[in-house]
């Protein structure tokens, strides 16, 4: 059995895999043809000439150095590699992992959800936001060559483009307890026009339209609408934004902020406002910071004017 | 009150025969003696855990074990292999057995705190012991938070006494060990003379003395916060789950190499012995050994590639985990030049350092493929990695232990043993390891994550093979203690030097005397001189 090349990145992983292969093998082959000839030819009682020889030091430094950089070469290549692994592209679109003991909650921006299953469209590169509800997780797709670990109250994203339709193996990387084992789904990888006919016959209320109204129910509303009597910060244009806190430092408002801001409101205050907001840690759900989060990305007062013109 | 003339104890093993003699002894042979049978106890254990890993495995359904059963099965096997077995087999049984000899000493500097040790590592055990009869643990040997400290319901808490009390075993051991080198060489044993073995035991208990109290922290920061809440690795209390896993690297990577040091010090006793020549390139040996020791502290990160750390951070680490390859490399070009223009014959020791030589390079090049961050992504977590660090340990480790305890059978206990048997055993064990694991490399390149106590039908065929070579393995695996038992009461009679070689632990009776040596030698030239 061969695993399918699946994404953008599986024949880059792979080409640097087979060169890595054929290297390693040259010098197994090369240190046993050695090996087995000196075995055969200075065995015992053969009368093969045996003058002692002596270290030599340039002898250790060619069959050290020579290695040496063809290895740095293949450090290179993956570090190349790497950092295309580790930039999503600005035009990503993002869906919403959500792990816990022993599933996989999805959520797609417009509300779709799915379990254990991930439907996403061929030639588009999706950007996986994920968090865990318990212990740590890792979210591993073998045929597109990528896997991220999930960590509990905490952001972490993993980006790829899934190149061929079909479906494909979806397993949990992380031991997390006695079903880590079944901790597994599928990615369902379909043509653009597909994907769009299952959107529409899973929509649901979209992601951000669930956080606009956990804004107000959760009275988050109470103190960061503009009319509001309350000092705190106003909204608007935050995500990408760069912060200044109050301690001096500055942070980008990602994803990631916005989270610890809900619920870890005294990690990172906003400079010139007093840290009177309480924590929402243990009262929401991360699926329902996830919404939030998706409606503050949204709070945006372009998206606010066109709003008001339709 | 009259006295009576007693003639002068001839042997170490002579010295007593109670069972007091041996529980308060002072002697590092016989506390070497008592650390061989515990680990070996041990071992089979941890190899019983593994059999039953491997059964289960057979079929893709969890049908053998609960997946409770399974989580607690490797979980053991690894927290007894790696604390029980490895970490102590070579440096505390052949290393607390061989280090004065070697040097010419009466005994290592601290007798008494040597014995000590050796009661921390029982003690230890019995936690571990206790642990299993409880129920167990399941949060495998890398006790990841914050599912050790608030999600497993398992008896984790005993797991990690007993583990942190193994660690000052370790600690004190290697605070011995570097004691006597400095002080206790015989006249004329300077640093460059040293055998290579004792510059492996050198450098391993450097690494124990600096890294295991990081260990012993970070195990005391799980019970706190299991038992009190102390946020401290998990988020829900304000603590940072990666954080453990800084910590638990920063000690288990040197881990590393406190197993594997060790054998290729013992290694290249064997091979210059097996080719009656010279070690080729001495000084770059112990540079080399050197240098994994030092660079082993530095690339604990390439375990964490995907944790969540820095990308910028992997790379560094990506980057030293590709240069510790280079003293690695150095001496397996070093041990395979020391067969050039050799005499060579093939007894079981050769045989086993012939077999590391070739599976250490297997398992240190299968390291390279996890030290790139690109390749790492998708192998990290399945069963190439487990592959790769069984190669590296059971391939390497287990096969350089098991030839030191062939070559060193006669000193320790004045028997030969039956070398058809031997070699029988050790060809044997050969195939049986890599029928075992080379198909993990596959089963991991095709994406089978590990730890898993189910898993999908196309992964069978290689499991089913894997099942096939351990249990060709643990046949092997028994055939020492049976011909090696018997050659306790029939073997025969060694006499001070039977392999004609060289190092001052030659030079006594086998078993030495007590003292180890009636005068004390002066060493006039360096290790290794064979064929003058």
């Amino acid at each position: 059995m061969m695993l399918p090349q699946a994404s953008s990145f599986a024949p880059n992983v792979d080409h640097l895999f087979d060169t890595l292969l054929a290297l390693c093998a040259l010098v197994v082959i090369g240190v046993f043809t050695v090996m087995i000839v000196f075995c055969v030819k200075y065995r015992h009682g053969t009368d093969a000439e045996r003058t002692p020889a002596h270290s030599h030091l340039g002898v250790e430094l060619a069959w050290t150095l020579i290695p040496f950089f063809l290895f740095m070469g293949i450090f290179g290549w993956s570090v190349h590699l790497w950092i295309k692994l580790r930039t999503p592209p600005k035009d990503a679109q993002p869906v919403y992992v959500v792990a816990k003991q022993w599933m996989w909650k999805v959520q797609h921006p417009g509300g779709q959800r799915e379990i254990d299953q991930l439907h996403v469209p061929a030639g588009q590169p999706i950007r996986l936001v994920m968090t865990s509800q318990d212990v740590i997780h890792s979210f591993y797709v073998p045929a597109f060559r990528v896997k991220q670990d999930v960590l509990p109250d905490r952001y972490t994203q993993l980006w790829f483009t899934a190149t061929q339709a079909g479906t494909y193996d979806l397993f949990c990387a992380e031991f997390c307890g006695t079903d880590h084992a079944r901790m597994r789904g599928r990615v369902v990888v379909m043509p653009p026009a597909d994907y769009a006919r299952w959107l529409h016959a899973h929509q649901g209320t979209g992601l951000a339209a669930q956080g606009a109204d956990l804004f107000r129910q959760l009275g988050c509303s109470g103190c960061h609408d503009p009319q509001s009597g309350v000092h705190a910060p106003n909204l608007y244009d935050l995500y990408g934004r760069t912060v200044p806190l109050a301690d001096g430092s500055q942070v980008l408002a990602d994803e990631r902020y916005l989270h610890d801001s809900i619920l870890l409101p005294k990690k990172q205050v906003a400079a010139g406002y007093a840290p009177i907001m309480p924590s929402f840690e243990g009262r929401i759900g991360e699926e329902d910071v996830l919404a939030l989060v998706a409606y503050l990305k949204t709070r945006t007062h372009a998206a606010e004017d066109t709003d008001e013109h339709r | 009150m009259s006295t009576v003339e007693l003639p002068l104890p001839r042997s170490y093993l002579e010295e007593g025969f109670g069972l007091r003699s041996w529980l308060l002894t002072h002697d590092h042979k016989r506390i070497g003696v008592l650390y061989g049978l515990g680990i070996t106890f041990f071992f089979f254990l941890g190899g019983l855990a593994a059999a039953l890993i491997r059964w289960e495995l057979v079929t893709p359904a969890g049908d053998l074990l609960s997946a409770e059963t399974y989580n607690k099965a490797f979980t053991f096997h690894g927290v007894v292999m790696v604390w029980f077995f490895l970490i102590p087999s070579i440096p505390s049984t052949l290393g607390n057995f061989l280090l004065p000899l070697m040097i010419g000493a009466r005994d290592v500097a601290f007798p008494r705190l040597n014995l000590f040790s050796w009661y921390l590592y029982m003690v230890g055990g019995i936690f571990t012991l206790a642990c299993l009869l409880l129920g167990g643990v399941d949060t495998g040997w890398t006790f990841y938070t914050p599912f050790s400290t608030m999600f497993s319901n398992s008896h984790v808490l005993m797991a990690v006494v007993g583990v942190f009390i193994v660690g000052f075993s370790s600690i004190f051991t290697g605070l011995n060990f570097i004691v006597t080198i400095h002080t206790l060489r015989a006249p004329g044993m300077t640093w460059m003379r040293l055998p290579l073995f004792v510059w492996a035991m050198y450098a391993v208990a450097l690494v124990m003395v600096l890294a295991t109290p990081v260990l012993a922290m970070t195990l005391s920061l799980i019970g706190l916060e299991r038992l009190f809440g102390v946020g401290i690795f998990d988020p829900a209390l304000g603590g940072d789950p990666v954080l453990f896993q800084h910590f638990f690297w920063f000690y288990s990577h040197p881990a590393v190499y406190i197993m594997i040091l060790p054998a290729m010090g013992l290694v290249s006793e064997l091979i210059t012995h097996g080719a009656r020549r010279r070690i080729f390139g001495y000084k770059f040996m112990v540079y080399a050994i050197i240098g994994i020791a030092v660079v082993g502290f530095l690339v604990w990160g390439h375990h964490m590639f995907v944790a969540g750390q820095s990308m910028y951070a992997s790379i560094v680490f990506s980057i030293l985990s590709f240069i510790i390859a280079v003293p690695s490399a150095i001496k397996v070009f070093n041990w395979t030049a020391t067969l050039y223009k050799g005499d060579i014959s093939f007894d079981a020791p050769m045989l086993y350092a012939l077999g590391f030589v070739g599976l250490f390079m297997l398992g240190g090049l299968t390291g390279l493929f996890l030290a790139a961050t690109a390749l790492d992504v998708n192998l990290t977590d399945t069963y190439f990695v487990v592959a790769h660090f069984h190669y590296i340990m059971v391939g390497g480790a287990v096969m350089a232990y098991l030839g030191g305890i062939h070559y060193w059978w006669p000193k320790i206990t004045g028997r030969m043993y039956s070398e058809a048997w031997a070699r029988f055993a050790a060809i044997l064990m050969f195939f049986g390891f890599n029928l075992t694991f080379f198909p993990q490399y596959i089963l991991g390149v095709e994406g089978m994550p590990r730890r898993y106590h189910e898993y999908l039908p196309q992964f069978q065929v290689w499991n089913v093979l894997s099942s096939a070579g351990a249990t060709i393995l643990g046949v092997a695996y028994l055939l020492p203690l049976l011909y090696l038992a018997w050659s306790l009461r029939h073997g025969a009679r060694a006499g001070p030097n039977p392999w004609d070689a060289t190092g001052l632990e030659w030079q006594t009776a086998s078993p030495p005397p007590p003292h180890n040596f009636d005068v004390t030698p002066t060493v006039t030239e360096g290790p290794y001189a064979y064929r003058r």
